[in-house]
C-alpha cells in the first residue's frame, strides 16, 4: 500500500504556516541561500536530476524546460508562474497558495537564478481575493525581509516579482494566452513556434511554470535530487498533490508519490459516499478523457495514465457515483469550454457551439441516435485541429463518455429525458438519508 | 464618479510595477472598478490615457475578462459554481433555490442594490462543493439554506463571514481594489487551511503515530 508524502502539504496544519514566521520555523528561505551560492547552472542539472516534471497538466521536464532559455544572450529573461487554475475539478494551487504562499516565492526566486531572470510574475486567477491577499502580503513580507528586491540575500543578485491578478477567462491558463493578457492584451494563444524559451513575455525568453512545479524546487534543493527522485515511478519522480472531490466520503487533498492508484486513495481516505458505487472519474480535470471503476487500479502518473487512453492532467479525481448522469455532466462541461473558447480558432468556436446543441437535445430526449455518430465527427474536426489545447480538451468527456455509456445516452432517446434524479446526485440527498 | 489626484497617483504606482506600462491595463480596470463599481466610459477613457491607447484598444481588453462589469453589480457579488462538480452535488439547487428567493435571473441585482447574481465556473474549491462565492471570497459547502441565510445576512448589511477567507466580507469596491494588488491588511485574518485541505496531511501523521 502506497503511503502518503506530506512535503509540501507538511506544516498546512499550523495556524500561521502563510506568514514569512511560520515559513521559517522549518527551514523556510534556507533553499534559496543555499541556491544562489550554487552556480546557476548547477541548479538547472539539480532540477533536471531531480526528474520534476510539470504540474500544471503537460508534464513537460522542469530542468529541462529551464535549460532551454539562451544564455549569455543580453537579453531580459523573465519567469512566469502560472496560478491561473482554473480547469474544471483542479483545485490544488489555491489552497496551496492559502496555506503557504512563501514556499511559492522561495521557488521563484531559486528559478529566477536558475534562469537568468531578474523579474518574475505570478498570474493568478481573480477570482480568489483572500488568496491574493496572502500572496500579496507575503510578497510584501519577503520584500522587507530582503529576499525580494536588490542584492537579495546580499548575493548581489536583483530579483523583482510581481502579483498579476487575472480576471476571467479559463483560456489566460494556456501559457501562450497567458502572456499576451499580461502584456496588457485579450488573453487569445499565440502560434508556436517560436516557443516561449525563446519569444516569450515582450518577445523575450520566458519561463512559464505551474505553482505547483515551482513550489516543489525548494524541497528539491535542501533535500537533493536523489530524495526527490527515490519518490514515484520510473519516469514519474517525486510527490504531487492528488484532489479528491464529488461523491467520496471525505473530499481533500491528498500528497502521495506519482503513481499511487485511485483505490489506494480511496481506501485511505474513506472511499466513495455510503451506500454508493463509483460510476465514472477524471484522472486529471475535464479536459482528461473519464475513467470508470475498470481503472481503479491504474498508476496515476504520466504514463500509466496515458497508457490507459485518458491524462494525468491536474491531477483533479473527480468522482461521481451512479446516480449522476453521464450526458448532464458532459453537457456541462461541454457549456463551459463554448463559453470560455477564446473565438480565434473556427474549429473550437463554432465546433463548441454545435456541441452544446446536439448534447442539449439528447439530454432532453429530443436527438436521434444518429446524434452520437454527428457529436463524434464534430469532435473528429476539432480534435488536432484547433489552434490550441482547449478545443483537443472540450472533445475529450464526449468521446470518452461515448465509448463508456453510449446506452445511457440512448436511455434519454426511449425515455424522452432523463432517467434519473438529480436531487439524489446532491450531498443534501445523502444528509437527508442519515449516511 | 471622477478620479482624484490621489486615484491617478495610485495609477501611477500601478503602472511602475511593470517593465512595460501596458501590462498594467488589467490591474488598472480592477481598479477603476474599485472606484466606480463597474467599468465607466471615465474608467476607460483614464486609463487609456495613462497608457497612451486608443479606447478602442482598452474596451477591447475590458470586454474579453468577465469580471470586469460593464453595468453596476450588488455591494455584494454572489457567485453559484455550477460546474459539473458543484451543480451535480447541489450547485444547481442552490443557483435556482437563490433566484427564487431574492426574485432576480442570472446577472440580475436587487433592487436595493445589496445583492447580485451569477453562475460561476470551476472556482478552484471543488473539495468543498458545493461552493458560493462573494465578492469572490469562498463560502464552503453550502446548502440551499445557508445560500438564502448569506444573501439574507448581506441585505439585513451584516453579511457573514466566509470560510476561507477575512473575518469582515468586504464590500464589491473594496474588493475589487485587492485584486488591483492593493494590500488592504486583511491577509493574516481566516484559517490557513480548511479541514479537506488538511486531510491527507492529517491521515498521514495518525499513521505514522501507529
Ligand atoms: C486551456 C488551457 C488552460 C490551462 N490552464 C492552466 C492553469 O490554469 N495552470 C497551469 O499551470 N497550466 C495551465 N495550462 C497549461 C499551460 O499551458 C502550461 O503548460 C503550464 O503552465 C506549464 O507549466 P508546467 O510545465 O510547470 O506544468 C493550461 C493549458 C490549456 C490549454
Ligand atoms: S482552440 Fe478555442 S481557445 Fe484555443 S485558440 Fe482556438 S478558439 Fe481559442
Ligand atoms: S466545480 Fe465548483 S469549485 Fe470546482
Amino acid at each position: 500500500m502506497t503511503q502518503l508524502t506530506p512535503v509540501l502539504s507538511a506544516h498546512w496544519d499550523e495556524k500561521d504556516s502563510f506568514t514569512i514566521a511560520g515559513y521559517k520555523r522549518h527551514g523556510g528561505y534556507d533553499a534559496a541561500a543555499k541556491a544562489l551560492k550554487m552556480e546557476p547552472d548547477a541548479v538547472i542539472q539539480l532540477v533536471k536530476d531531480s526528474g520534476l516534471r510539470g504540474r500544471g497538466g503537460a508534464g513537460f521536464p522542469t530542468g529541462m524546460k529551464w535549460g532551454f532559455i539562451p544564455q549569455g544572450d543580453n537579453k531580459d529573461h523573465y519567469l512566469v508562474v502560472n496560478a491561473d487554475e482554473s480547469e474544471p475539478g483542479t483545485c490544488k494551487d489555491m489552497p496551496l497558495l492559502l496555506a503557504n504562499p512563501h514556499v511559492l516565492i522561495e521557488g521563484c526566486i531559486i528559478a529566477s537564478y536558475a534562469i537568468r531572470a531578474k523579474y518574475a510574475f505570478i498570474y493568478i486567477r481573480g477570482e480568489v481575493t483572500h488568496v491574493v491577499r496572502r500572496v500579496q502580503q507575503a510578497i510584501d513580507d519577503a520584500y522587507a525581509a530582503g529576499h525580494l528586491g536588490k542584492n537579495i540575500f546580499g548575493s548581489g543578485v536583483d530579483l523583482e516579482l510581481v502579483l498579476h491578478v487575472g480576471a476571467g477567462a479559463y483560456i489566460c491558463g494556456e501559457e501562450t494566452a497567458l502572456l499576451d493578457s499580461l502584456e496588457g492584451f485579450r488573453g487569445q494563444p499565440r502560434l508556436r513556434p517560436p516557443f516561449p524559451a525563446i519569444a516569450g513575455l515582450y518577445a523575450r525568453p520566458t519561463v512559464v511554470n505551474n505553482v505547483e512545479s515551482i513550489a516543489s524546487v525548494p524541497a528539491i534543493i535542501a533535500h537533493g535530487a536523489e530524495w526527490f527522485s527515490s519518490m514515484g515511478t520510473e519516469k514519474s519522480k517525486g510527490m504531487t498533490l492528488y484532489s479528491l472531490s464529488g461523491h467520496v466520503t471525505n473530499p481533500g487533498q491528498f500528497e502521495a508519490p506519482l503513481g499511487i492508484t485511485l483505490r489506494e486513495l480511496l481506501e485511505i481516505s474513506g472511499g466513495v459516499r455510503a451506500g454508493h458505487q463509483l460510476k465514472f472519474w477524471t484522472p486529471g480535470g475535464s479536459s482528461t478523457p473519464i475513467f470508470t471503476s475498470a481503472h481503479l487500479d491504474t498508476p496515476l502518473d504520466y504514463e500509466g495514465v496515458s497508457a490507459a487512453g485518458s491524462m494525468l492532467g491536474t491531477k483533479a479525481l473527480q468522482i461521481f457515483d451512479e446516480t449522476t448522469c453521464i450526458v448532464r455532466a458532459v453537457l456541462r462541461w461541454t457549456e463551459f469550454y463554448k463559453h470560455e473558447s477564446c473565438g480565434k480558432c473556427t474549429p473550437c468556436r463554432e465546433g463548441t457551439w454545435w456541441l452544446v446543441q446536439i448534447l442539449r437535445d439528447l439530454e432532453s430526449g429530443k436527438g436521434s441516435e444518429a446524434d452520437l455518430e454527428k457529436l463524434l465527427d464534430l469532435c473528429d474536426n476539432i480534435m488536432g485541429r484547433s489552434f490550441c489545447a482547449l478545443g483537443d480538451g472540450a472533445t475529450s468527456p464526449i468521446t470518452s463518455s461515448i465509448n463508456y455509456f453510449r446506452e445511457e445516452y440512448i436511455a434519454h432517446l426511449t425515455h424522452g429525458g432523463c432517467p434519473l434524479d438529480p436531487h439524489a446526485a446532491t450531498v443534501f440527498a445523502s444528509a437527508k438519508a442519515g449516511v | 464618479m471622477a478620479f482624484t489626484d490621489k486615484d491617478l497617483q495610485v495609477m501611477d504606482s500601478i503602472i511602475n510595477r511593470y517593465p512595460r506600462k501596458r501590462s498594467a491595463i488589467m490591474p488598472l480596470l480592477h481598479y477603476a472598478q474599485s472606484r466606480d463599481g463597474f467599468i465607466t466610459s471615465d474608467g476607460i477613457e483614464t486609463i487609456a490615457k495613462k497608457l497612451d491607447l486608443e479606447t478602442a484598444e482598452v474596451s477591447a481588453v475590458a470586454t474579453f475578462y468577465t469580471q470586469y462589469k460593464r453595468k453596476p453589480v450588488g455591494e455584494y457579488h454572489v457567485g453559484v459554481c455550477t460546474n459539473t462538480l458543484c451543480a451535480v452535488m447541489g450547485g444547481d439547487e442552490i443557483f435556482a433555490g437563490l433566484k427564487d428567493h431574492l426574485g432576480i435571473e442570472n446577472d440580475g441585482v436587487t433592487a436595493d442594490g445589496k445583492v447580485s447574481l451569477e453562475h460561476i465556473e470551476c472556482n478552484a474549491a471543488c473539495d468543498f462543493a458545493p461552493v458560493v462565492m462573494a465578492n469572490w471570497e469562498f463560502y464552503d459547502n453550502q446548502t440551499v439554506q445557508s445560500a438564502k441565510d448569506l444573501v439574507d445576512s448581506m441585505r439585513a448589511g451584516k453579511p457573514k463571514a466566509p470560510t476561507r477567507g477575512p473575518d469582515v466580507l468586504q464590500n464589491w469596491k473594496e474588493t475589487s481594489a485587492v485584486l488591483a494588488g492593493i494590500n488592504d491588511g486583511h491577509a493574516n485574518e481566516g484559517v490557513q487551511a480548511g479541514a479537506p485541505t488538511l486531510l491527507g496531511l492529517n491521515i498521514s501523521k495518525k499513521g505514522a503515530r501507529g
